[in-house]
């Protein structure tokens, strides 16, 4: 493995209001001008009020920036975009300016001098915008001196928004489907079954090898919870037929489940912790009454992030003092253990064409843990894809594992109207990922995360490359495995 | 000429004025008796500065102390016992490895004036002590260059702020206001080291009478009040600006948490 050449970013210079259009979709009648609830004012500082008192993050982060400047270069889209308010601090001082103004001594007394914010229609304007032009990756915590945490502060000015009546259509759609479906594409079971008896038909042609998809199996030792995406995007579902494919060499009894078709939580994006908890609660339920021994989560940042950081806390109470409490693995983790102990066998020579790189996705590599190790959260993939693959080479340093950059499409944004912010997102990922390709003649670039592999096969071909380029990390070891 | 003092008035000093005049030819200081006024002022004001300054901080602490946590979000990678994460925050405190990685020139400004300030502090000791530790004497020098260093820094961090766009985009006028005071403080500090030198021990009275509650009176000295004043508006700044940053920072959860999932594996 050498290194690759060096890779300067290149650092925009300031363009004001550049991306102040860009704005979501909002649940209302109207949704390009949403209208705001009548007492919208009230109610927001009320909100800020509830939350600065409830969350010691959010308090703690707002009151103790001191404006270094550590984080204004960090984020993605302030790089791909240059409009200030993209910049981590800029972000946070929409809220901390209100903050100061309605909840501090210094900013009642002396608003001005410490940038103090009048609460207006037009902040809120700005709100909706730059909150929803944030992917809540967190790249900027890593920077900060104080580990201020940008996703907390836009969370915060989410449920805000919520609250005075502008919910985002796209996270609020998806929401609502997983309340009525159980997962986020609004699938119901009959058509889970018949996609996965497809599969099943279609790997047989490939390998005429008969591997099984279960589904609702009873007594089956592993539960799988995917995100939905696995069940049909490309190339989301070559990554579960490749965990099928290990399921299948290792004879491991494993079982997918319709009432637990939805690894992913949008929750998470808007800070709603009932509704994280109730699709928790789902999964926990479809695993006892399948007699599940063990939850093993797919291939999806943000479901990793929920199962790994937030699952013992909104879980904690109910399944730990019922005696139930099954601490989740990520399927990585599944794999890396059966390669170590060496019930997994693989092929390097089906990958030797390949040159692969592997992009971290922000809320595994910055808001989970995997393995026995603080940093396995970056080396089991790895280790996993070396496995695979006989080449391998990563991105400039600055850009992977903790520091690794968002494919721009994360927190709630893969969504059509905001392909022009996630297309400039995408950019310092791209310039990493270029810069390999010229080094390294990279040809794959590989990922875990349902929303990266979506977002990057939309903006790939805006900057040139091949959207097949970017594939599933257990769509290459699968391919690896020798089937029986 | 209203100093209430209890020391002052002592059976060899019958009456004020007499003590006064006493404790004036003891330090050399034949000043007018307008250097009551100074000192008047500024006795006062420290003590109510004193009272905001630990108030406010107990108080803020309080606050956050009492606020719940709401989420699990440690900093990447998650450090997997008490232990590493109490050394993470040790090197944090110590050595501002965040802004290490962040950006070189931010981190060494920054660095150079926490750490020049804690060496001048130090060396403040002796105002605080009626018998300064012996081993203050070995910080003379050094804190002499912190004391450059630290008005060094400080002009760095506003040259920073003023010339990098993005810095320049996100101050507000308290930020610069904040670096000026501190460059005041740590000028005339320099200043009075260099001009006023002979007259500590009755600064040093000065500060001890206020910690004894029983005020004495101050050498008459415009730099002298400029250092006070500025020193007196910093403290009643602190726990209502960003200044809280340090005590805040304990109570930060994305570093003051660290992950039980390891063990289980």
């Amino acid at each position: 493995m050498s290194s690759s050449k060096p890779y300067r970013p290149k650092l925009p210079t300031l363009k004001h209001q550049a991306t102040a259009d860009i704005r979501p979709h909002f649940k209302t009648k109207d949704v390009r001008h949403p209208a705001l609830v009548e007492n919208w004012k009230d109610a927001a500082i009320e909100k800020l009020g509830e939350i600065v008192q409830t969350d010691r993050a959010v308090k703690v982060f707002l009151d103790s920036c001191v404006k270094c400047g550590a984080c204004t270069d960090k984020c993605h889209y302030y790089l791909g975009s240059g409009d200030p308010k993209n910049m981590p601090v800029a972000r946070q001082d929409l809220i901390r300016g209100i903050y100061r103004r309605y909840h501090t001594m210094s900013g009642k007394l002396f608003p001005k001098l410490v940038g103090a914010l009048d609460l207006t229609e037009q902040l809120i304007q700005d709100w909706s915008t730059y909150y929803y032009q944030c992917s809540e990756c967190r790249r900027c915590s890593v920077f900060c001196p104080f580990g201020i945490d940008t996703a907390e502060i836009t969370m915060a000015g989410r449920s805000i928004l919520d609250a005075v009546g502008l919910k985002q259509k796209y996270i609020h759609q998806v929401m609502d489907k997983g309340i009525q479906f159980g997962n986020n594409l609004g699938m119901i079971g009959p058509a889970i079954v018949n996609t996965l008896e497809s599969l099943e038909e279609e790997v047989f042609e490939d390998t005429g090898v008969n591997v099984r998809f279960p589904i609702n199996q009873t007594g089956a030792e592993i539960l799988f919870v995917v995100p939905s995406a696995d069940f049909y995007a490309e190339p989301h579902v070559d990554g579960l037929i490749g965990c099928a494919k290990i399921f299948h060499q290792t004879g491991i009894s494993w079982t997918l489940s319709t009432t637990a078709s939805e690894a992913s939580n949008f929750g998470l994006f808007v800070s709603d912790e009932s509704y994280m908890r109730q699709l928790a609660e789902r999964i926990y339920a479809s695993a006892m009454s399948l007699g599940a021994k063990q939850i093993v989560i797919g291939e999806c940042g943000h479901a990793w992030r929920v199962a790994s950081s937030y699952w013992p806390k909104i879980l904690g109470q109910s399944q730990k003092a019922e005696g139930h409490f099954l601490s989740p693995i990520h399927i990585c983790e599944l794999t890396d253990t059966l390669l170590n102990n060496g019930r997994l066998k693989l092929d390097q020579s089906v990958h030797e064409d390949k040159v692969i790189t592997f992009h971290d996705s922000c809320n595994v590599a910055r808001g989970s843990t995997m393995g026995k190790h603080p940093r396995d959260i970056y080396h089991i993939p790895r280790r996993l894809l070396q496995a695979a693959c006989p080449n391998f080479i990563d991105m400039a340093p600055q850009t992977i594992c903790e520091n690794t950059f968002c494919c721009g499409g994360g927190g709630g944004l893969l969504t059509d109207e905001m392909i022009e912010i996630r297309v400039s997102g995408a950019s310092p990922r791209v310039q990493a990922l270029e810069s390999v390709i010229a080094s390294h003649s990279v040809t794959h670039m590989a990922a875990i995360c349902a929303i990266c592999k979506s977002q990057f096969r939309s903006v790939l071909p805006h900057y040139g490359l091949g959207m097949d380029m970017i594939v599933s990390l257990h769509q290459l070891v699968g391919d690896a495995v020798v089937l029986r | 000429m209203g100093l209430q003092s209890k020391r002052a008035v002592t059976p060899d000093f019958p009456n004020r004025r007499a003590a006064y005049n006493s404790f004036d030819e003891i330090h050399s200081l034949k000043r007018a008796r307008s250097t009551l006024t100074p000192a008047l002022i500024f006795t006062v004001t420290y003590y109510f500065v004193a009272v905001t300054f630990f108030a406010g901080i107990l108080w803020k602490i309080i606050s956050y102390a009492r606020t719940p946590v709401k989420n699990f979000i440690p900093i990447a990678p998650v450090p997997a016992t008490r232990f590493a994460m109490l050394a993470r925050m040790t090197r944090e405190v110590l050595f501002f490895e965040s802004l290490f990685r962040a950006s070189k020139w931010t981190w060494i400004f920054g660095w150079v004036f926490h750490y020049a300030l804690l060496i001048v502090l130090i060396r403040h000791l002796f105002f605080v002590t009626e018998t300064p530790p012996s081993w203050l004497v070995w910080i003379f020098t050094p804190s002499d260059i912190a004391a450059w260093m630290m008005a060094l820094s400080l002009f760095g961090l506003l040259l920073r702020r003023c010339a990098v766009d993005r810095v320049r985009y996100i101050s507000s006028p308290s930020d610069y206001l904040m670096l000026l005071l501190l460059l005041t403080i740590a000028i005339t500090g320099t200043l009075l080291r260099y001009t006023a030198h002979h007259e500590i021990f009755a600064v040093r009275e000065f500060v001890l009478g206020i910690i004894r509650f029983s005020p004495r009176n101050l050498p008459s000295n415009l730099i002298l009040y400029v250092h006070l004043s500025s020193v007196a508006l910093f403290l009643a700044v602190f726990p209502f600006s960003k200044l809280i940053h340090f005590p805040a920072y304990f109570f930060s959860p994305s570093h003051n948490q660290h992950s039980s999932q390891y063990v289980k594996k």
